[in-house]
């Protein structure tokens, strides 16, 4: 099959299942583009979410360019990220026609019951499939404890705590 | 035409100036559409927002969608969307063609020694924040821990775990129904 095509159908898929945006969009991206395609090993995909986090953007835009170009260069990107978007057209557009149905429907309450939980399940499991690569020794134990805590009880901004985990790591390697 | 041109101009500048996903977008976004420009009335914002974050997709993109439909049916969509993610877009549009090259660099590959501990330490750590929002209870769980034993263990693909939460989700409210009706 045509690269740009199994790219811009992947993704496409990534969009279309995703729910609850960014991080819980991880999980579904590095099965697809890892695992199932072998388009980026972990590692690199590690790294590609270091790097999405520094920069501007949605996390999926970000990895449907990269991944894309990394693929099938300039066409592959914009297929890719074509692919990624398009659903939320289609979905989003057919939400707007019937709003008020969606707002009060009973069913659709109840399936975001589990779905919500479901989401905060899938970015652990992002955190998860993300440590494999990233856990090489005990100083990376102890970045991780020390950027956890700056987080979590300090809310420190991430792009800063992003770059003075890498200057550690400059200094620590 | 020139409201199309507007719609762009605004979501460029909310896709160009916030770093850290779509999340981080969002009160731009508010600020924008409607302190600024009133294009949209808060409470329909608020509405807007809750319906991004259930459909699929990156929540920013979804959010554009329904503000340039708003403001200016489908071409204001595309407006919108296409402003919201060219940066995004052209930014990892040259870091994929040039980290290529450097990513096995020893100064860079000892930076990002650093960093990948840090990424998983800052996706664990809203993990707890979002399930206190969530209001997770000793009911529900178990629906999580499933979830990542699932996805990050067993390695299934996460659509079946998203499919599976919304038949689970339909099943008990209508067998809860016929509970309640009998």
């Amino acid at each position: 099959m045509n690269i740009c095509l199994k790219l811009f159908i992947t993704f496409f898929k990534i969009g279309l299942f995703s729910f609850g945006g960014g991080y819980a969009m991880l999980p579904l991206i590095s099965k697809e583009v890892i695992v199932n395609n072998h388009w980026l090993e972990a590692k690199e995909f590690a790294d590609l979410v270091a790097i999405s986090q520094a920069t501007p953007g949605p996390i999926a835009i970000n990895g449907a360019t990269y991944v894309g170009y990394r693929v099938g260069g300039f066409w592959g990107s914009v297929f890719s990220t074509l692919g990624v978007v398009l659903p939320s057209f289609i979905i989003m557009l057919i939400i707007i026609r019937f709003f008020t149905k969606f707002r009060n429907n009973q069913h659709v309450d109840n399936a975001f019951l589990v779905l919500r939980p479901a989401t905060i399940g899938l970015i652990a499991a992002a955190a998860i499939l993300i440590s494999y690569d990233s856990f090489i020794d005990f100083k990376s134990v102890v970045i991780f404890l020390g950027i956890f805590i700056a987080s979590y009880k300090y809310e420190t901004d991430p792009i800063l705590l992003t770059v003075i985990s890498g200057i550690v790591g400059l200094i620590l390697y | 035409m020139k409201q199309l041109i507007n719609i762009f101009l605004v979501f460029f500048k909310i896709g160009a100036f916030t770093i850290g996903g779509g999340y981080a977008m969002i009160p731009l976004i508010e600020k924008e559409v409607v302190d600024k420009r009133k294009w949209v009335p808060k409470e329909e914002f608020v509405d807007m927002l809750a319906l991004a974050q259930s459909s699929p997709g990156p929540i920013a993109v979804n959010i554009s969608i329904f503000v340039g439909y708003k403001v200016a049916g489908i071409l204001g969509c595309i407006s919108a969307v296409l402003g919201a993610i060219l940066t995004a877009f052209l930014i990892l549009l040259v870091v994929a063609m040039y980290f290529v090259g450097i990513k096995d660099n020893a100064i860079v590959e000892r930076i990002f020694k650093g960093i990948r501990p840090a990424v998983v330490a800052l996706i664990a750590a809203p993990v707890i924040r979002m399930g206190k929002n969530a209001k997770i209870n000793r009911k529900t769980i178990f629906i999580p821990i499933a979830t990542v034993v699932f996805v990050a263990f067993l390695k299934i693909n996460p659509i079946y775990v998203i499919l599976a939460s919304v038949f689970v989700g339909i099943t008990y409210g209508i067998v809860k129904k016929r509970g309640e009706a009998k």
